[in-house]
């Protein structure tokens, strides 16, 4: 055989491993993906009857007049703004806790974490059940403590944005806990001997030791909760239906409204490009930071 | 042996009394669920709490199953969720092991094009896959989910990961022996990715038992509905009935505790190592 025959052959081989993925993938994932640039700039309503008219970036501009976008724009970085740093500090708080060597921790872990895998659908339920403003035990024990009215939650427009903040970070932050517990395993015993040596309170510690060698993973973890509350949808739609009124409208939900309740194929995916647009800033910035850690 | 002075038995102290309070706050939303699906509707939110019913009301597990097609639910989630994840693992541990350990024309490339499209969220790109699946008339259908969900960047990233962590003299051993690449893949390195697939086994079995806007997107008649939607869809439909509600809620809970409780270890080494998914 000569050399290019078995080169070839090697070359099929390697096609042949790969194959059952990569075709299931190209066609159900990167076709779409590709799809998806062409529709934002299409009007279209979905139907085969209905032709498909180029309409350059209408569907862009449009968007800059359009109340539910911009509602949905400004919801979906109010949500992120809230509810970041919240779940962040949560989490560090968590891992820091659990990375000592106390009674139970196990299964202090896993309580914590349990709410991350349970399923969405019953754990609202539960939760608006809980928060329920007229019968649910959380105002009945804000009533006991003598609160005269208190919050509507899912149901006040004030309100509504904090109850779906707070449901995320209850049910988010243990994931976060796993990836900084990970992060403290990482830092060298000998940093705190020598912090020790100086006379370094446990606070100091904390400070001088902790936060500067987990910069690293908050970095990360920073990125990766910034992308995952641009993506939110469950949530709202479990909580408050978007409402009352556009209080919560988020833009994966205005999305799915123009597309599959409005049938504005072309709007939808331009709403989409700008959430992709959102978050390859994120991604982009998560790159150069990754570098300039490595090297 | 070591003094334990006052302030740290002090600062311990704290440390439990902080953990405790996280530890409820993240369990009494379940063990309210489990209460209340024990209850009469009109006993659900009395005041103070009974956290154990008087008369435990069981017949509400017995009444899920004839108020709403929880059976229906049940199965066809577990049909997605077994065969989403059995080919999730064998197409991307397949590609994976060829991206790690073979030489071949373009496999920068491709792996580029795999890892490029992690960084675009499903929710991008739904509205075309969802007009490409009607146009191939897989709309309410399972199929759709299945070709969905099977075969993800993520596992095929995360194979890999491992696979380059083998050594690769073991399998040169192997070629040296006359194995195929095959009966590499078949007989040594699958035997050897147990820890791997279990990870991505785990992942892979909560994301589509726990999926919502995709069989929310697809599915649309009642005999297909996982048991997500088709759960949203009772609470919307019998709102009043918080028993009912709750029954079926600890229902949809038990397999992902399972899973969760058998198989946490690798759930967590999976997180910390790779950091992706979702």
């Amino acid at each position: 055989m000569t050399a290019k025959k078995t080169e070839f052959k090697k070359n099929l081989v390697a096609y042949s491993f790969i194959a059952p993925n990569f075709i299931g993938f190209a066609i159900f994932t990167l076709v779409p993906m590709v799809f998806a640039f062409i529709l934002a700039f299409l009007d279209w309503d979905g139907s085969p009857y209905n032709p498909m008219h180029f309409v350059g970036f209408k569907n862009f501009a449009n968007l800059a007049s359009d109340d539910q976008f911009l509602a949905a724009f400004k919801n979906t970085i109010v949500y992120t703004v809230e509810t970041v740093p919240l779940t962040l500090i949560m989490a560090l708080i968590l891992a820091v806790l659990l990375n000592q060597k106390i009674k139970g921790r196990d299964f202090f872990r896993t309580v914590c974490f349990f709410p991350y895998v349970a399923s969405m659908v019953a754990v609202a339920a539960v939760w608006n059940m809980l928060f329920n403003p007229g019968m649910g035990p959380v105002n009945e024990i804000l009533r006991g403590f003598g609160v005269q009215n208190p919050p509507g939650w899912s149901a006040d427009k004030d309100w509504a944005m904090t109850t779906i903040v707070q449901f995320s970070v209850w049910k988010y932050m243990g994931y976060y806990m796993i990836l900084y517990l990970a992060g403290l395993q990482g830092i060298n015993p000998e940093l705190y001997e020598a912090a020790n040596l100086d006379g370094c309170n446990g606070w100091q510690r904390f400070w001088n030791v902790t936060i500067p060698q987990l910069s690293a993973t908050t970095f990360f973890v920073l990125v990766m909760l910034v992308i995952q509350c641009f993506k939110v949808y469950d949530v709202v739609y479990m909580i408050t239906q978007a409402g009352p009124g556009t209080a919560t409208l988020v833009m994966v939900y205005d999305i799915y409204n123009k597309a599959f309740v409005y049938s504005s194929f072309g709007s939808a995916s331009a709403e989409a490009i700008v959430l992709f647009a959102l978050v390859l800033i994120v991604t982009l910035i998560q790159f150069r930071g990754q570098r300039k850690t490595e090297a | 042996m070591q003094v334990v002075s006052t302030k740290q038995k002090i600062i311990r102290m704290i440390v439990y009394v902080l953990l405790v309070l996280c530890a409820a706050v993240m369990l009494l939303p379940f063990l309210w669920m489990l209460s209340a699906s024990l209850k009469l509707d009109k006993d659900v939110f009395t005041f103070p709490v009974q956290w154990i019913p008087k008369h435990p009301r069981w017949a509400n597990y017995h009444d899920i199953w004839t108020e709403i097609p929880l059976l229906t639910f049940v199965k066809n989630t577990v049909k997605l969720t077994v065969i989403v994840t059995l080919l999730q693992l064998f197409t991307s541990s397949f590609a994976a092991y060829a991206f790690a350990k073979l030489q071949f024309k373009g496999r920068n490339t491709l792996f580029l094009g795999y890892i490029a499209t992690i960084a675009m969220p499903w929710q991008v790109y739904m509205v075309p896959q969802f007009v490409m699946m009607s146009k191939m008339g897989l709309n309410n259908t399972h199929l759709a989910i299945i070709l969905l969900q099977a075969f993800s960047a993520f596992g095929v990233f995360m194979m890999k990961q491992f696979y380059t962590s083998i050594p690769t003299e073991l399998c040169e051993a192997a070629r040296v022996d006359g194995m195929t690449e095959y009966g590499i893949y078949f007989r040594i390195m699958l035997p050897l990715s147990k820890p791997a697939l279990s990870t991505l086994t785990i992942f892979t079995f909560v994301n589509t038992w726990n999926d919502f806007l995709g069989p929310y997107i697809y599915l649309t008649r009642e005999e297909l509905k996982t048991i997500q939607i088709g759960l949203r869809m009772f609470i919307t439909q019998y709102s009043q009935e918080y028993g009912l509600i709750m029954a079926a809620s600890v229902v949809t809970l038990i397999p992902v505790l399972i899973v969760f409780l058998s198989l946490q270890q690798y759930f967590v080494q999976g997180i910390a190592t790779s950091g992706l998914k979702g």
